[in-house]
């Protein structure tokens, strides 16, 4: 006998959210903790360090500035995914949910330039205290898209079949991975000045 | 969250599109800022401020807190609390004005 999850479409009363959501809120607080902590360490170890190389003597402020409006634009393309879906335009859904995924590979392009240059100079996370926090940070940051951009892709394309019988459940899907993906932006926001600035 | 007419989206949809030109204009303020190349606590206040008032238009307007539940406002209670103290804990042990002090850390003798 198959079971259907509930509320996965209208709100529990008790909690006055649909299942998804609340879930997807309890995972993104445990991610702030997860990189409260290595924010943590950040700090302990530049406050604790001799010296600290200034982020903007050696890694690419361009390249991390072009990063940022990319992810600010995915994060903007997501809710206009979202919106247009709750007027009832997929086609327009879909592909604001095309450019997010494309912003996210943009991303992780540049990503992957500029580590490559990194590389290429023998600069390892085993160099140093800044290159090994700024790998881990930025690697764990950059792993959480390529999580973001799988799911987007699923939605896209083999998840968007959901569209045609449970409408509003495809709806709620998008919003919660779009919350996901505006903790990613988020995460970013604080780790460019961090890194990259200061 | 706000409602879900027609004219209620597309309302939202234009607030969507002005936050996403004024993180837009903050990063390109934050660029800016850090080629003053201001002295330490001041360049680390600012950047922060900015990247502060940009964390606030994201979680706020996209991730629409501005408007949720209670219960999504009592388990943020919960991580703020706990981040802080994430925060904070290296310090206990770096300036030692908490119970926990790095000197007080010892390694019982064959287990070096």
């Amino acid at each position: 006998m198959e079971m259907e999850i509930p509320y996965t479409v209208h709100e529990r009363p008790d909690t006055g959210l649909y299942n998804g959501k609340l879930g997807i809120w309890l995972f993104l607080a445990s991610e702030v903790m997860l990189f409260g902590s290595l924010f943590s360490a950040l700090v302990m170890l530049r406050t604790g360090a001799a010296s600290w190389p200034h982020g903007y003597e050696i890694l690419n402020i361009p390249l991390a500035t072009l990063n940022t409006f990319v992810l600010i634009a995915s994060s903007v393309t997501v809710v206009l995914a979202w919106a247009s879906l709750r007027l009832g335009d997929f086609a327009k859904g879909k592909l604001y949910l095309i450019a997010t995924l494309g912003c996210g590979g943009i991303f992780m392009i540049i990503k992957a330039i500029e580590y490559g240059t990194k590389f290429s100079h023998g600069q390892f996370p085993r160099t140093n205290n800044f290159f090994a926090t700024y790998y881990t940070l930025t690697g764990l940051h950059g792993l959480h898209v390529v999580g973001g951009m799988l799911v987007f892709a699923w939605l896209i394309w083999p998840g968007a079949k959901m569209w045609l019988h449970e409408r509003q459940r495809y709806i709620n899907r998008v919003e919660t991975t779009g919350l996901y993906w505006h903790f990613v932006d988020l995460v970013w926001i604080f780790l460019f000045p961090t890194l990259y600035l200061l | 969250m706000s409602g879900d007419s027609p004219e209620q989206i597309r309302k939202e949809t234009r607030v969507y599109v002005t936050v996403f030109v004024a993180l837009a204009a903050l990063t390109i303020i934050t660029v800016a800022v850090s080629y003053l190349h201001l002295s330490g606590w001041r360049a680390i206040g600012l950047a922060l401020f900015i990247a502060g008032v940009k964390g606030f238009l994201v979680a706020g307007y996209f991730m629409h807190l501005l408007s949720e539940k209670k219960l999504i406002y009592t388990i943020l209670a919960f991580t703020v609390v706990f981040f802080g103290m994430l925060l904070w804990i290296p310090h206990v042990e770096k300036d030692g004005f908490g119970t926990v002090q790095r000197d007080e850390v010892t390694v019982p003798e064959g287990e070096h």
